[in-house]
């Protein structure tokens, strides 16, 4: 009976005391932040590390960057090496000389170097004489979130593609009729069909490509349902 | 004393590095492929034949989208056109331009047939590729958790 007494006793004096030492734990850390200047290097840089410490805690653990976005084929990881025509084959850098760059993609700005005439690619497989059949009309799509509506420009489609490549399985050429939202874009449908494949993908950098237009100055969001219901309000 | 804890603390820093070292060469590299190099691989392995990798890229620059989209029938899916050589020697497809009048022919069977065997059909690069997490239902979530997925 004593000895239960006694671990009671124990237990409840550990339960007061521990939370104690927890805070003075906490608040040393807190303090020496306080009394040492930060250098910009250690807040940027990687975590520094020890042994003893869990290796999961690294800096960007979900950031995937890609070192070399426009590497020869030999060294992208995809073309085999013990294939000898793989070295035959043209490294993009050579070819991409000269060209206006971006962000994201290929790193190329392909409608640009069209519009600066740096490129002349085929509208047909054998005559390099015919023009494309190029349409000059903006259609602006209002947007129901804060970011800026869309203007979609015709005009850079059509200098590269036909009508008939998006009207009218993937576009209904009718008003109202084409429910867009960004899920289904990077998922492949709709602008995602060649926009995240072949042309400049939706990234945080390339938002702004598409959702150009401002909303009116006095636009504000509208409240979602759940925050007008709301019971605590 | 001092050069003894200073000696101990350069092993640690040479076994780190080491250590590190073998992390980037044991960690999955990112795929650095081209942006939207395509691998074709609906019956290449299956032949005995490397996968196919068409380089987008390569044909913009000489062709726009139209040629090949509207003119020539293919599909914007990567490997949705099912293209085989018997295709292609009809002058279907690819066979539409390679056949020593366009461009080189298919005897330059490397040239294509260029791929890493065993790689999937996928165009490289895409965003759904690159989303952290999957956006859509995993099919074996086990599995993926296995293989490396939010390491």
């Amino acid at each position: 009976m004593k000895t239960v007494i006694k671990s009671f006793t124990i237990a409840i004096s550990a339960a007061v005391l521990l939370p104690v030492s927890a805070i003075a734990f906490e608040a040393s850390p807190l303090s020496l932040a306080a009394t040492k200047p930060v250098s910009s290097a250690e807040v940027t840089g990687s975590v520094p590390a020890k042994i003893s410490v869990s290796n999961a805690n690294v800096f960007n653990r979900l950031l995937k960057k890609i070192e070399d976005p426009n590497a020869a084929p030999a060294d992208d990881g995809i073309h085999d090496i013990e294939n000898e025509p793989t070295f035959a084959l043209q490294p993009p850098k050579i070819a991409y000389k000269g060209l206006p760059t971006s962000e994201y993609g290929n790193h190329i700005d392909w409608v640009k170097a069209l519009d600066d005439g740096l490129l002349d690619p085929r509208y047909d497989r054998v005559d390099p004489s015919i023009e494309p059949f190029v349409m000059d009309l903006d259609i602006v799509r209002p947007v129901k979130a804060s970011v800026p509506d869309v203007v979609f420009p015709h005009k850079p489609h059509t200098q590269w593609l036909h009508c008939s490549n998006c009207h009218p399985k993937i576009f209904i050429p009718q008003r109202l009729a084409n429910q867009i939202n960004m899920s289904a874009i990077i998922l492949g449908q709709k602008c995602g069909v060649c926009h995240g494949k072949v042309s400049f993908p939706p990234t945080t950098k390339s938002c702004k490509k598409c959702h150009s237009k401002p909303k009116p100055s006095d636009w504000t969001p509208p409240l979602s349902d759940a925050t007008v219901k709301n019971p605590w309000r | 004393m001092k050069a003894k804890t200073e000696r101990t603390a350069m092993w640690k820093f040479t076994l780190f590095g080491v250590l590190a070292w073998m992390g980037v060469l044991v960690a999955p590299e990112p795929a650095q492929a081209e942006y939207a190099d395509v691998v074709m691989n609906n019956y290449a392995d299956a032949a005995g034949m490397r996968p196919v990798v068409f380089p987008h890229w390569y044909h913009r620059i000489r062709f726009r989208c139209k040629v090949c989209h509207a003119d020539l029938g293919f599909k914007f899916k990567a490997g949705g056109n099912k293209i085989t050589m018997a295709k292609i020697i009809d002058g279907k497809f690819c066979g539409a331009c390679h056949n020593g009048e366009v461009s080189w022919s298919v005897e330059n069977c490397g040239l294509c047939h260029s791929g890493i065997p065993g790689t999937p059909t996928h165009i490289s690069g895409s965003t759904v590729q690159r989303l952290v997490a999957p956006a859509y239902k995993i099919l074996d979530k086990k599995k993926t958790v296995q293989d490396g997925y939010n390491k």
